[in-house]
């Protein structure tokens, strides 16, 4: 027991381990990084191509997007999505990112606070008083910096802004937020959400 | 905290908990050598790959050889791993063109992949190609964790066998992991994941022409999206399964490509630790005794649903300084509530703080949330549940043979109290494994607490915080903390990717993973060799809820000593911080 580890009788054992690493290492490499990996892809690719490669969403024959990715909307005819902390520019889709920023940070506290003035300042520009609380998700960067969704109670707290640059209605607008508003997954799982794109999307359908 | 969120949280314990014994005796069976429904496909491919290493896979190794066959693999993979990533500028299929990874950031990559950690100092969408992804990562996905349980099953041995000497082949132990569990697992996972939207493809990043166009921070017109693609779901599905973590893209699993609905969220959690819990069963089966696994399994449960308590709580209590700004922090059914800063939507707080506490409990490091921007409650929980050694479930194969360190030692200082040999199930407890056993459970603290403290004088290891006063230490610290244990999440506002860390984190998680092994082996070794005594009146039982208690203070008291005094510099005074 007490033996060291490297001596001549493992030296021996050494050598006919050698074959068995190579040919191991090699055999498992291909077995693991290329056949597995292409046996997933051709059957994704010939079962579900779609969601495979993106599930992009198409508008007028053009890729504007993908229905699991978010993008930046600060127009306040359009539903805006989560704060992005993405570099250079938000909802960088090259360079996922979260804003790492610690609960105690007072850089946190400064970032939610200018969004909840943004907020306010759009409403105030179309002579809307929205009353506070904005709900938190509305304030607060997503882990991504990606995240499509919405709640719906944030969908809900800018449906008069949009109505009122529209030009539409309340009621059209929460119809339309209704429709694409998707609940707990088998009513369980996850959060009720709206998907911020899709609704933008909609929106500029209805005109 | 919600009826909803608490549902959540039940059912995933219930499924964790219901599939441990079909897993664990179909685990049994494929490594005792048994046949299984699988065997009439994969046997002939097995009987393929020993006459090709030109191996007798009856010929059992003692521990010594074992262990060079483990180290001499273990060396092979990361060169390879790192001559692919310094290389991957001259090999095919890199459609984004991507040059070669810096030495240091190669060697940390290498020696993170290799040791199950999966630790990134590396931005995946903007750094590796996808060569590099599926020879590199996803080979080494499999292969940490299938060594991982192969070194489990040979301790395995050497406590079930009477007077033996060899403890398994290692050759044979590695290819039915990979062949009868780890593959076919991972092949189901990966085509349910696609499903729900994570991306499969070998095509270049596809651009989206945006439906608002923007200005970046130079002013600059931006009129298009990158999506990045590329072969995802087949190394997702591993990267849970195998206790791995390493993400395909920047932000890991919470990446909408990479966890895209609340389903993917769930199934990625259940795979994390699927297979840990499910080896107690194996464990148990395999020693001959089951009630010795479900004990096991119950000891790392309770401290694992008494941290998700914690967890939920502080999560979903929010953040103190964002109440009084007028930001609405209840959760309702219409909103989530709580801390949602580096959460995504669809997951909410129920399911992110639960993730947070599975992956660190887990050993495998894949997160759905930015753990920096967790509470500070939160985020210790993330934090301790590492600093236990990665013994609750743990990784494959590591977390429990973590944990029957602490069983010997439990057995060993109970033995003490009332005065007797200690032995578990059968073998005596000697000197020689208690001195082993103390290896195994010493060596992390000294490396987890030496290097944050190097971390925290250094210019070096304090340029890279980020956050500012406690939170910053407490970057420091999960940093080795994660690597120190072969974890791999990380408070990611740490700028990591700098030689200081790169180096030193690359080889705390060398020191973590070879240097328990190494011992495992040897432990496996003495004890193999020793026979069985049956068991007598002044025999400890170890399958009793009392044992059960026992063997869980052991756990915390040792994880407690260690650590309280840094918790106490980092989260603990940051939680009062903020209360103020």
């Amino acid at each position: 027991m007490g033996a060291p580890l490297v001596n001549k009788e493992n030296n021996r054992t050494m050598r006919t381990l050698i074959r068995p690493t190579v040919v191991a290492l090699a055999l498992l490499v291909l077995l693991t990084g290329v056949v597995y990996p292409l046996t997933v892809t051709a059957l994704a690719q010939l079962i579900m191509p779609r969601q495979a490669n993106g599930s992009l969403v198409q508008r007028a024959g053009v890729v504007v997007g993908s229905e699991l990715i978010g993008q930046a909307f600060d127009d306040p005819r359009y539903f805006w999505g989560r704060p992005s902390a993405t570099a250079p520019f938000p909802y960088n889709g090259a360079a996922s990112s979260g804003s790492n920023l610690g609960p105690s940070n007072a850089a946190l506290t400064a970032a939610a606070q200018a969004r909840l003035d943004a907020l306010q300042a759009a409403n105030a520009a179309l002579g809307l008083t929205v009353a506070l609380p904005v709900p938190v998700d509305l304030v607060t960067a997503s882990a991504s910096g990606l995240d499509p969704h919405i709640s719906p109670a944030a969908a809900a707290y800018q449906t008069p802004r949009v109505a009122a640059a529209r030009g539409l209605s309340e009621a059209q607008v929460r119809a339309l937020v209704e429709q694409h508003t998707a609940g707990r997954q088998f009513g369980l799982l996850g959060e009720p959400r709206v998907d911020v794109l899709e609704l933008n999307l909609a929106l500029d359908g209805l005109q | 905290m919600t009826t909803n969120g608490l549902l959540q949280i039940a059912l995933y314990l219930a499924a964790l908990l219901l599939l441990a014994k079909p897993l664990g005796s179909f685990m049994a069976r494929v490594h005792q050598g048994q046949r299984t429904w699988l065997h009439p496909l994969l046997g002939p491919v097995e009987r393929w790959i020993y006459r090709l290493l030109g191996i007798d896979p009856s010929q059992e190794m003692g521990w010594k050889h074992y262990t060079l066959a483990v180290l001499l693999f273990s060396i092979a993979g990361m060169a390879l791993l790192y001559a692919l990533q310094r290389l991957q500028g001259f090999l095919p299929l890199n459609p984004q063109g991507f040059g070669a990874v810096s030495p240091d950031s190669s060697f940390n990559t290498a020696a993170s992949f290799l040791t199950n950690t999966n630790w990134q100092g590396y931005g995946g969408e903007s750094t590796m190609s996808y060569l590099t992804q599926m020879l590199g990562m996803t080979v080494q996905n499999f292969l940490s964790p299938a060594v991982g349980m192969a070194v489990l099953v040979a301790f395995i041995r050497g406590l079930a066998r009477p007077t033996a000497s060899a403890i398994g082949n290692f050759w044979v132990d590695l290819t039915r992991s990979l062949l009868y569990i780890l593959l076919p697992l991972s092949l189901l996972l990966a085509l349910i994941l696609v499903s729900q939207g994570v991306v499969q493809n070998l095509s270049p990043y596809a651009t989206a022409t945006l439906v608002q166009p923007l200005v970046d921070a130079q002013g600059n017109p931006v009129l298009q999206q990158t999506l990045p693609l590329g072969p995802a779901a087949s190394q997702v599905a591993i990267k849970q399964l195998g206790s791995n973590g390493g993400g395909f893209f920047n932000v890991n699993s919470a990446h909408p490509f990479e966890n895209p609905t609340p389903l993917s969220n769930f199934l990625e959690m259940l795979a994390i630790l699927l297979i840990p819990a499910a080896l107690c069963y194996t464990f148990g089966r395999m020693v001959g005794d089951t009630r010795q696994g479900w004990a096991l399994m119950a000891a790392m449960t309770v401290v694992f649903v008494a941290m998700i308590a914690v967890s939920y709580a502080a999560e979903a209590a929010g953040n103190p300084r964002l109440a009084s700004l007028g930001i609405d922090q209840t959760a309702t059914a219409l909103a989530p509530g709580g801390n949602m800063e580096g959460k995504e939507l669809r997951f909410g707080v129920a399911s992110t703080a639960l993730w947070a506490a599975v992956t660190t409990a887990g050993s495998n490091g894949a997160v759905n949330a930015m753990h920096d921007s967790l509470t500070p409650l939160g985020g210790m929980v993330t934090m301790v549940l590492m600093q236990l050694g990665e013994v609750i479930f743990g990784g494959v194969g590591s977390g429990l043979y973590g944990m029957l360190a602490f069983v010997l030692v439990a057995v060993f200082v109970s033995g003490l109290m009332v005065g007797r040999t200690p032995e578990y199930l059968g073998k005596k407890i000697e000197a020689y494994e208690i001195k082993m056993a103390s290896l195994l459970i010493l060596i992390m603290p000294i490396t987890v607490l030496g290097l944050t403290a190097l971390g925290v004088v250094t210019a070096a290891g304090k340029a890279s915080i980020f956050n500012p006063g406690p939170h910053g230490f407490s970057e420091v610290f999960y940093a080795f903390t994660s690597m120190g244990n072969n974890n791999g999440s990380a408070f990611a506002g740490l700028a990591a990717n700098t030689p200081f860390y790169n180096l030193l984190g690359g080889l705390a998680m060398l020191i973590s993973r070879f240097w328990l092994i190494v011992p495992t082996l040897a432990l496996a070794g003495s004890l193999v060799r020793k026979k069985r005594v049956e068991s007598s009146a002044g025999t400890l039982p170890t399958h009793t809820p009392l044992f059960i208690g026992w063997l869980v203070v052991i756990v915390l008291l040792v994880g407690a000593l260690n650590f309280l005094p840094a918790l106490a510099l980092g989260p603990i005074v940051e939680h009062l911080l903020l209360a103020m």
